[in-house]
């Protein structure tokens, strides 16, 4: 769907993006991480040509992208805006048309989404009478009103209650079904995790990170299993013998959970093996890290004395 | 429809449909007319009426002074004290003894200051008075007198055009006008597109508007829907000044005056006709020197003039406005830009003032000339008609004019591009420069 080949972007002395490459899959919701200021912003501007890059290719659909091809994206900026003063049906109509779309068009399908959403009500009003998270939902609306196939959302679920949080979530989704491709730029790591196929990160102009999100979690992945037993822990313990290390235990009722973390060489069947004689075993699972912790290793795990920017949300 | 149709529409739109449009629209009108009958009333109908009294112990001017159907004289031959004047029924106080006919100084105490029209009767009534007195005294004839008596009606020629009285000032002062309608119309609809501008940043919408369209459509769409807003609004203004100063004559002054004579075009091509039959001869008193200035301009020329000085000047400084909204935050952080973008547009005002008296020095044809004060300055040598006369000068004027707002609006473009993306920065001069050598 969208290829970037070593976008170099840079402002006077400074280095936005050095370099770039990544690949967006057709069809999917794809995560662009990365700690503020690291260049995701201006990627977004390249990719929506609002800011021009100083080399490289943007590829579209396969072939070299053009100004035409800004009809068919989609784009909600992290910081939203819309014209106070105008009536909310206006606007969507007027941005719609904007992107290329006959009025008559963009017409029904606004009236189409405002009622999806039960909004019919606000069509006449001025975007400055509407609460924020309304005007939020109306600048989801004018989003995707053009039915983008390329859709780029930065911080989609900043100002909605959870509910609205949900909506918006079940759209991304639907949208996705429908054969939309996805561009998420978020801090929210759950839903990075609930919505992502695939993510990049961004950090300090480079990227350091890309994949199914599956592969980097495997690959972030600490060797360390839970298991649920009970009997005795002291058994449990002389058991593990050279092959695994006891982290931690917590004790529930007649349950034990054990934090093990196996040695190497080690697999989760012989764990088994070594202590099924001796406990009577209930679970085990594998401990898969967060998107959160791969954040936190990825970007300010291994530089220290730089302060990384957590997950704000 | 094209996309940068769209945008003028809706900025055309968006603020035609404002109230505080309509208000403007009716409000001008009724402010510009209502000026105007009050001033055209206040001529006609004259003052309070006043009763001078003249306290003539002499003798001098009992019986012989003629009063006005306003002013009327009254004779008294005792000194009166201030507090029998405060509380009597007399306006004026003359005080006229012999020594008048020495001294030439006549004292004129009021309760309240009286309008220059009762002065000037006074005046003019005691001279002739008095002059009868010396004529008298001196045994001199009055007809010799009339005969000595001299008054120089002078009339100005230009060798180019003969047999034509000279109307080179009334023209200048007419051509003024329009150059101070074009400073008025670039400062007030230049301001709104900074305005414009600004707001679109501040509340962030154009980010979303410049992922569909690019920022040079966006800024040029705005500096169009505006331009078509302010033209809007001035054809309104004319059309319903002209409706309501005919209607308001009409009404106030149904006995005085012929509303016709009053509204506009009616007015000039009437009194040009009659003018045109004694313009050689009669020596014509200023107002009607100036109507007939209006009708010896080459009217079409000027208007077709300008609409051009005044469309190409608002595009030359609008897109800098539009760069100066860019480039800022907030209304307070303008000042610093706007300065060097007002002092022009000032100094403009200044030479064409210039031009009314001295139209032939070199400042002022420097000033029509240069691009950032000629739509100001170029308009008083238009309707002076010396703009025709060495048409070169018009031309370059006009093609600097065409350049420099293409230059403006590449060089506004550059730093708008930049500049509505930029917030929390205090934007410096250097730094708009390096905006405008921004790659891409």
């Amino acid at each position: 769907m969208l290829r970037l080949e070593g976008i170099t972007k840079t402002y006077g002395a400074f280095t936005a993006l050095d370099c770039v490459s990544l690949e967006v899959p057709d069809g999917a919701v794809f995560g662009l991480l990365g700690p503020n200021g690291a260049g995701k912003t201006s990627l977004i501007r390249i990719i929506t040509r609002i800011a021009m890059r100083d080399s490289g290719t943007v590829l579209f659909d396969g072939r070299p992208m053009t100004d035409a091809d800004v009809a068919r994206i989609g784009y909600l900026p992290e910081e939203r805006g819309l014209y106070k003063k105008m009536k909310v049906g206006e606007q969507a109509v007027y941005l719609a048309q904007l992107k290329g779309m006959s009025k008559q068009e963009a017409r029904l399908r606004s009236i189409a989404w405002f009622e999806r959403w039960d909004m019919s009500g606000w069509w006449g009003k001025k975007v400055e009478e509407l609460s924020k998270g309304m005007a939020q939902k109306v600048q989801f609306i004018t989003t995707v009103l053009h039915g983008p196939k390329l859709l780029i959302l930065d911080e989609p679920f900043s100002g909605f209650d959870p509910i609205n949080a949900d909506l918006v979530r079940t759209e991304i989704l639907r949208l996705r079904d429908e054969g939309t491709t996805v561009m998420l730029s978020t801090h929210n790591m759950g839903s990075v995790e609930q919505l992502c196929d695939h993510i990049a990160l961004i950090d300090r102009s480079h990227k350091v990170l890309d994949g199914r999100v599956r592969d980097i979690q495997r690959a972030y992945g600490t060797n360390i299993y839970r298991v649920t037993f009970s009997g005795q822990l002291i058994g449990f313990t002389h058991a593990l013998w050279t092959g695994a290390e006891l982290l931690d235990h917590t004790v529930e009722d007649e349950r034990i959970e054990a934090r093990v973390r196996l040695m190497q060489g080690t697999s989760v069947n012989d764990l088994l093996t070594a202590v099924m004689p001796h406990v009577r075993i209930h679970g085990v699972r594998e401990e898969v890290p967060t998107m959160h912790e791969v954040f936190i290793r990825a970007v300010g795990g291994d530089t220290p004395g730089r302060e990384a920017e957590g997950p704000t949300e | 429809m094209n996309k940068i149709g769209l945008i003028i529409l809706r900025e055309f739109l968006s603020r035609v449909r404002k109230r505080s449009f309509l208000i403007m629209t009716l409000l001008g009108p009724i402010l510009i007319a209502g000026g105007i009958t009050l001033v055209i009333y206040l001529s006609l109908s004259s003052e309070k009426e006043h009763l001078v009294v003249v306290i003539d112990k002499a003798h001098l001017f009992t019986d012989k002074l003629k009063g006005t159907d306003k002013v009327h004289f009254v004779y008294q031959y005792a000194d009166m004290n201030d507090s029998t004047f405060r509380a009597g029924p007399f306006t004026e106080m003359v005080e006229a003894n012999e020594a008048i006919l020495e001294n030439n100084t006549l004292q004129v105490f009021y309760k309240e200051l009286p309008g220059i029209s009762v002065q000037r009767t006074v005046q003019s009534e005691m001279e002739r008075v008095l002059e009868r007195e010396k004529l008298r005294v001196n045994h001199v004839d009055p007809e010799t007198y009339a005969h000595i008596k001299t008054a120089l009606n002078v009339q100005l020629f230009d060798i180019d055009n003969t047999g034509k009285e000279s109307l080179e000032q009334e023209k200048a002062g007419i051509g003024f006008f329009f150059g101070y309608l074009i400073f008025i119309f670039i400062f007030m609809y230049g301001v709104q597109v900074m305005r414009g501008v600004m707001e679109e940043k501040q509340n962030r919408i154009v980010e979303v508007l410049i992922s569909s369209v690019k920022p040079f459509q966006l800024m040029m769409g705005k500096i169009v829907g505006i331009a078509l807003v302010g033209l809007t609004q001035f054809l309104l203004w004319i059309v319903l000044s002209t409706t309501l100063i005919s209607a308001g004559s009409a009404l106030l002054l149904k006995d005085k005056f012929d509303p016709k004579e009053v509204s506009g075009p009616m007015m000039t091509q009437q009194l040009q006709q009659q003018l045109a039959e004694n313009s050689a001869s009669a020596p014509a008193s200023d107002d009607i020197k100036l109507v007939r200035a209006l009708g010896d301009i080459n009217i079409t020329a000027t208007l077709a003039m300008f609409v051009f000085y005044f469309l190409a000047g608002y595009l030359l400084y609008s897109s800098l406005f539009a760069a100066v909204g860019s480039a800022v935050d907030s209304e307070t952080d303008t000042q610093q830009f706007m300065f060097p973008v007002t002092i022009p547009m000032i100094l403009a005002i200044f030479i064409a003032q210039m031009a009314v008296t001295n139209p032939s020095s070199p400042m002022v044809f420097w000033g029509s000339i240069i691009p950032f004060t000629s739509p100001v300055v170029m308009m008083v040598r238009v309707a002076m008609g010396n703009a025709f006369t060495s048409p070169f000068d018009l031309v370059l004027s006009m093609s600097l004019l065409i350049g420099a707002f293409v230059l403006t609006t590449w060089l506004a473009g550059r730093i708008y591009r930049t500049g509505i993306l930029m917030y929390g920065k205090k934007v410096s001069w250097k730094e708009l420069g390096k905006w405008v050598f921004y790659k891409g």
